[in-house]
C-alpha cells in the first residue's frame, strides 16, 4: 500500500496553521476569530499525530499530548463564549471593532 | 510512598484543599458570611506560606512529570506570599461582593497551574499548568460583569492567550518532531540547532513572550490592565508575570542551553524593544492603571536583560528581583487599589494633594514608585543592579548602557505621579480615608519589603545558593 509521506501531512498542517492565523488577523467578529484559533490548535493536532505515527510509532506521547489539546481547546472555547455573550450584552454587538473603549 | 509524594507536593495540596473547601461551601446548604470565608482563606494562604519554609528533601514524581527542588519550593513560596498579599489588599473590595467565593476558587486555580507549571519536568505538564493558570485568569478580567471595560478587556485577554497558545503549541509540537520526546532532560541532550529546531524554539519563544508581554507581543497588556478589576491587575502584572519568568528562565538555562548562542541575540532585542517602548508609552499615560501596566512591560525589559547573562548570577537576580517586584509593585498597586474601591479615582490628577489627606498612603506610594524607579535605599535599586551586573557578565555594555538609560527615562514618569501626590493641589482631593487592618497589614509587609529588603544581603546570598547555574 502506497502511503502518503510525512512531508505532505505537515504542508496540510502548516497550511492550516496560516489560514488560522490570517483568520484571527483580518476576520473582525469574535467567533470567527475564535474558530480560527481552534484551527490553529488542530493544526497542532495533526502535526501530533503524523509524527507520532511516522517517526515515534513505538511511544504514544503525540497522541496523548493531542487528546490533551482537544480537552483543554474545548475548555478554552467554553470560557471565550461565555466571555462574548457578556460583552455582547453589555455591547449589543460581537464585532470586535465595537469594543474600542480603551485605546493607546 | 504515599506520605513521600504528599509531602513533596504539600503546597500544591494545600491549595487544592482550598479549592475544593470552597467549592463545597459554595454548593452547601450553610450560609456563610463573606468575612468568615476570606478570614479562612487568607489564613491558611498563610499556612501555605508557612510550609514553604518547611525543608523537604528533593524529588521528581510521576515518571519525571514533576520536579521538585530547594529553588522550586522557593518560588513558589514566593508566589504564594503574593497571592496572599494581593488577598489581604483586596478585603475591602470583596467584603461587599457577592462573587467572593467563586473569585477565590478561580484565583487560586491560576496559582495552582503556576505551581505545577514551574514544577513541570515535561512539555505536556508545563502545557497543562499554562492552561490552567491562563483559562481562569482571564474569566478572573471579566469579573466586573456589568462594566463594559472589564468585559472588553476579558475578550482582548482570551484571544490574544489562546492565540499564544496556538504558537506556543505549534512550537512544541515541531520540536516534539525533531526530538522524538517530551521530556525536558531528554529534549535538552536530543538539541543540535538545525533550522528545523530553532523554527520550533522561536515559535515557543513567541509564546513566552506573549505571556512576559515582551514588546512585539505587548499589546494586549494595556487594554487587559486597564480593563480588568484592579486586584486582577495586580496579579498578572506580578504573580502571573513572575511564575512565567520563572519557567522561562529554567527553560531556557536548561533546555534549551544548546542554543545559547542563538536566543542570547534575540533575548538581547527583545529587552531593549521592550525596555524603549513601554517607558516612551508609559511617558504620555494619564492614567494611573495605564502607567503601571507600560511600567511593568518596561521591567519585563529589565528582567530579559538579566536573563541574557546566561550565567548562575542571572537566575539568582531575576528570582531576587521579581521578589523584590512584587513588594514594590504590590504597594504601588495596592494604594490604586484602595483609593479607586474607596473614592472611584483613578487618573494621575485625582492623586493632586493626596498628601495633605492621606500622608501614609502617599508614602507608601512614593517609596513604591522610588522601589520601581530604582532609587538606591529601596530595594528595586538593589533588584536592578544585580540584573545589570548579571547582564553585564557578557560583556556588552552598549546594551547595559542602553538598559542604564532607560532607568533614567522611567523616573520622568514615577516622579510625575510623585510630585503631583507631594506637591500639586486641586479645589477637590480625596478625603481622608480609613485604613481597614488587613489591607494595613499588606501595606506594611510591603513598605518592609521595600525598606528592608535591600539591607539584607543574605537573601541574595540564599537565592544564589540555591539556583540553577549554566
Amino acid at each position: 500500500m502506497n502511503q502518503v509521506p510525512l512531508s505532505h501531512i505537515l504542508f496540510v498542517s502548516t497550511a492550516l496553521f496560516f489560514i488560522g492565523m490570517y483568520g484571527l488577523f483580518t476576520r473582525r467578529n469574535m467567533i470567527t476569530m475564535l474558530m480560527s484559533v481552534e484551527l490553529i490548535l488542530n493544526s497542532v493536532n495533526i502535526n501530533f499525530v503524523a509524527f507520532n505515527r511516522y517517526l515515534y510509532a513505538d511511544k504514544l506521547e503525540g497522541v496523548f499530548f493531542t487528546l490533551f489539546i482537544v480537552a483543554i481547546a474545548a475548555a478554552e472555547a467554553a470560557v471565550a463564549i461565555a466571555i462574548i455573550i457578556n460583552l455582547y450584552r453589555n455591547l449589543h454587538s460581537i464585532d470586535v471593532e465595537a469594543a474600542d473603549e480603551m485605546k493607546f | 510512598m504515599w506520605a513521600d509524594t504528599i509531602l513533596s507536593l504539600r503546597q500544591e495540596l494545600l491549595v487544592a484543599v482550598i479549592i475544593f473547601l470552597l467549592l463545597f461551601i459554595k454548593v452547601g446548604a450553610a450560609a456563610y458570611r463573606t468575612e468568615v470565608i476570606l478570614h479562612l482563606v487568607n489564613l491558611l494562604l498563610l499556612v501555605n506560606f508557612a510550609l514553604g519554609f518547611w525543608e523537604y528533601r528533593d524529588s521528581i514524581l510521576f515518571n519525571g512529570m514533576f520536579h521538585t527542588n530547594k529553588l522550586l519550593v522557593l518560588e513558589k513560596n514566593i508566589l504564594n506570599l503574593g497571592t496572599l498579599i494581593i488577598s489581604l489588599q483586596a478585603y475591602s473590595w470583596l467584603k461587599d461582593h457577592r462573587q467572593a467565593t467563586e473569585f477565590y476558587i478561580l484565583l487560586l486555580s491560576t496559582l495552582m497551574g503556576f505551581f505545577f507549571m514551574i514544577s513541570s519536568g515535561n512539555l505536556l505538564m508545563f502545557y497543562l499548568g499554562l492552561e490552567l493558570s491562563t483559562i481562569p485568569l482571564t474569566a478572573l478580567s471579566s469579573f466586573d460583569l456589568e462594566k463594559r471595560q472589564s468585559s472588553e478587556a476579558a475578550m482582548k485577554f482570551i484571544l490574544s492567550s489562546a492565540f499564544s497558545s496556538g504558537l506556543l503549541l505549534f512550537g512544541i509540537s515541531l520540536l516534539y518532531g525533531a526530538t522524538g520526546t517530551l521530556s525536558f532532560d531528554i529534549i535538552a541532550q536530543r538539541l543540535d540547532g538545525s533550522a528545523f529546531q530553532l523554527f520550533a524554539f522561536i515559535l515557543i519563544l513567541s509564546g513566552f513572550a506573549f505571556k512576559i508581554s515582551a514588546v512585539p507581543f505587548h499589546l494586549w497588556t494595556a487594554d487587559v490592565y486597564e480593563g480588568s478589576p484592579i486586584t486582577v491587575t495586580a496579579y498578572l502584572s506580578v504573580i502571573s508575570k513572575g511564575a512565567v519568568f520563572f519557567i522561562f528562565i529554567q527553560t531556557l538555562y536548561t533546555v534549551f542551553k544548546p542554543m545559547a548562542g542563538n536566543w542570547y541575540r534575540i533575548l538581547v532585542l527583545l529587552s531593549v524593544l521592550t525596555m524603549v517602548t513601554g517607558n516612551l508609552f508609559a511617558l504620555r499615560q494619564n492614567k494611573l492603571k495605564r502607567l503601571l501596566a507600560f511600567s511593568s512591560i518596561a521591567q519585563s525589559g529589565f528582567i530579559l536583560a538579566g536573563i541574557t547573562g546566561s550565567s548562575r548570577a542571572g537566575d539568582a537576580s531575576v528570582i531576587y528581583f521579581i521578589l523584590v517586584y512584587i513588594f514594590s509593585n504590590l504597594g504601588a498597586f495596592g494604594v490604586v487599589s484602595f483609593i479607586s474601591t474607596q473614592t472611584g479615582r483613578e487618573s494621575i490628577d485625582d492623586y493632586k494633594g493626596l498628601y495633605a489627606t492621606n500622608p501614609l498612603l502617599s508614602w507608601i506610594m512614593a517609596l513604591s514608585l522610588f522601589s520601581l524607579a530604582g532609587i538606591p535605599p529601596t530595594a528595586g535599586f538593589f533588584g536592578k543592579f544585580f540584573l545589570l551586573m548579571a547582564g553585564a557578565g557578557k560583556g556588552n555594555y552598549v546594551f547595559i548602557g542602553i538598559a542604564a538609560l532607560n532607568m533614567v527615562i522611567s523616573l520622568y514618569y514615577y516622579l510625575r505621579v510623585i510630585k503631583a501626590i507631594f506637591m500639586d493641589s486641586q479645589p477637590q482631593p480625596i478625603g481622608k480615608l480609613k485604613i481597614p487592618l488587613l489591607p494595613n497589614i499588606a501595606f506594611l509587609v510591603c513598605l518592609g519589603g521595600i525598606v528592608v529588603m535591600g539591607l539584607m544581603g543574605w537573601v541574595y546570598d540564599y537565592i544564589y545558593s540555591l539556583s540553577i547555574g549554566f
